[in-house]
């Protein structure tokens, strides 16, 4: 048995089927992963993140810390509950994890890092952050992301009264708090939402609470469909410990100003910045029937064969998709290897989707 | 429980078979095998005169989660195929026994259909998975 977030037997009263996550009991879908995928993308649908990973970065050198840490640069972080996606690398360039930083105040950062990174991040946090004025804690909190163009408006009333305005005036990308209620305007599906940080005691009432004014709980499964719609990376798949942020499409992630600023990995990478690459990541959606899945072999003509990082099925396209690393100077058009088939397929700049919309012509 | 209708013949690997006369037979799968793959959004159905023999691939179905194959219970040619699953493959999720059919088959050896569950064996079968 693995562990079970604070809504473990919410899952089953909605009729979960539960899976392994990184060692979670974890709902897959509710019923239909499709109808969830879709009930997110019109309306609103809520999902238990909490296997997630909250950590709190304090002390006096929390800024430099961060900024020595992670490829994108805090200092750009001005204002209060300012929100800053950063990958962590190794020495060697490649991506240790992907996350979300918050500004709290000058000495203080809220990070939020994967679930399946877990033991790693912190390891190699709590490494770095010997030669820092700085005190890791690990937070034990439930996590809720409420998704989708109703989203905000279904929640607003369900939250702490005391935060209800600060939270109606969240910009995107910025968060608020109040005691141990953290709300930020993010997150991974392309939609309009918030992502709730909240002490587990109070999880189990706003989850109810939802529930009651028509949100719908969204599994994994829907997860991962959106957020490929969407057109973000998942961590082990299209970014790994051994692929650098540049042949990730996360190029725009890295604050390569001020250059005297040294942070982890930039001694390798930097010979990348400016156009050496060899592998880049690229859009594809299929062009028959059919569905793309990670490892398929994509051949791109005259410049030899890349991968699909991740692929599935998009429902709001109705056309398989993917992520896929290929050699830099890929044509608009390659073929993908499905079983015994080459099938054509069109390279097109993620986001597939967004705000409900599609973002891609094929 | 799930739904293992008492007039068709199984496989172990969730396909059922339907006895139309004639030496004809219509496949497809299980409420059981549909529930396991979730969501179908795409079926490569076989070629209609295509040889099929018994115990090997004659179908894959995509799900969001993954592919899967179809196994042919018996051998046979393929002599009609279900068209209407390209548009809707969602049909073998909701009618699993019925419009969500895969294809039908011409027989070579009747024999074959000796080889299969009936309907309380492979309910036994599904209860063994449970387990």
């Amino acid at each position: 048995m693995g562990k079970h977030t604070a809504l473990y037997e919410k899952h089953l009263e909605s009729n979960a089927k539960i899976v392994d996550f990184a060692g979670w009991d974890m709902p897959l879908h509710y019923g239909s992963q499709l109808n969830e995928h879709r009930q997110v993308r019109e309306d609103a649908g809520v999902f238990d993140v909490s296997h997630m990973t909250v950590i709190d970065v304090r002390g006096a050198q929390a800024q430099a810390y961060l900024r020595h840490l992670l490829a994108n640069d805090v200092a750009r972080l001005k204002d209060t509950g300012k929100a800053l996606y950063s990958c962590l690398l190794n020495e060697q360039g490649g991506i240790i994890d992907d996350l979300i930083v918050y500004f709290l105040d000058k000495h203080s950062y809220r990070v939020v890092v994967n679930a399946a990174t877990r033991e790693k991040d912190w390891a190699w946090m709590e490494q770095q952050a010997k030669d820092y004025e700085v005190r890791l804690e690990a937070r034990h909190l439930s996590m809720l992301a409420v998704q989708g163009p109703n989203a905000r408006e279904k929640t607003l009333s369900l939250l702490p009264s005391g935060m209800r305005n600060a939270v109606a005036a969240l910009k995107p990308f910025t968060a608020t708090w109040q005691a141990d209620w953290f709300v930020g305007r993010t997150g991974y599906t392309g939609e309009d939402g918030l992502e709730i940080i909240l002490p587990n005691e109070a999880v189990t009432v706003l989850w109810d609470g939802l529930l009651a004014v028509g949100v719908k709980p969204i599994g994994l499964g829907a997860r991962d469909t959106l957020r490929l719609e969407a057109g973000m990376n998942l961590y082990g798949t299209d970014m790994t410990d051994d692929t650098t942020p540049c042949a990730s499409g996360l190029a725009w992630t890295i604050a390569w100003e001020p250059k005297e600023r040294y942070f982890i990995g930039r001694a390798a990478i930097e010979p990348l910045r400016e156009g050496t690459v060899e592998m880049i990541q690229v859009g594809l959606v299929l062009l028959e029937k059919g569905v793309l899945r990670s490892h398929q072999v994509v051949n791109v003509e005259g410049l030899g064969q890349g991968e699909v990082t991740s692929g599935s099925f998009s429902p709001t396209l109705n056309a398989g998709i993917a992520l896929a690393r290929v050699p830099a100077g890929v044509s608009d058009e390659v073929t993908v290897q499905i079983r015994n088939k080459a099938i054509p397929a069109k390279v097109v700049k993620p986001p597939f989707v967004r705000h409900g919309k599609a973002m891609v012509e094929f | 429980m799930n739904n293992v209708p008492e007039d068709l013949k199984y496989l172990q690997s969730h396909e059922w078979l339907r006895d139309l006369g004639d030496g004809i037979v219509e496949i497809g799968i299980t409420d059981h095998a549909q529930e396991l793959l979730g969501d179908l959004v795409f079926v490569e159905l076989p070629d209609v005169g295509q040889t099929v023999e018994a115990g090997t691939e004659c179908t894959v179905l995509e799900s969001v989660k993954a592919a899967s194959d179809v196994y042919s219970p018996v051998s046979g040619d393929v002599v009609e195929v279900n068209e209407a699953l390209s548009d809707a493959p969602e049909t073998i999720n909701n009618h699993p026994y019925a419009d969500g059919w895969i294809c039908r088959i011409k027989l070579s050896d009747t024999d074959d259909l000796n080889q299969m569950l009936d309907a309380a064996a492979y309910t036994l079968v599904l209860e063994n998975e449970a387990h």
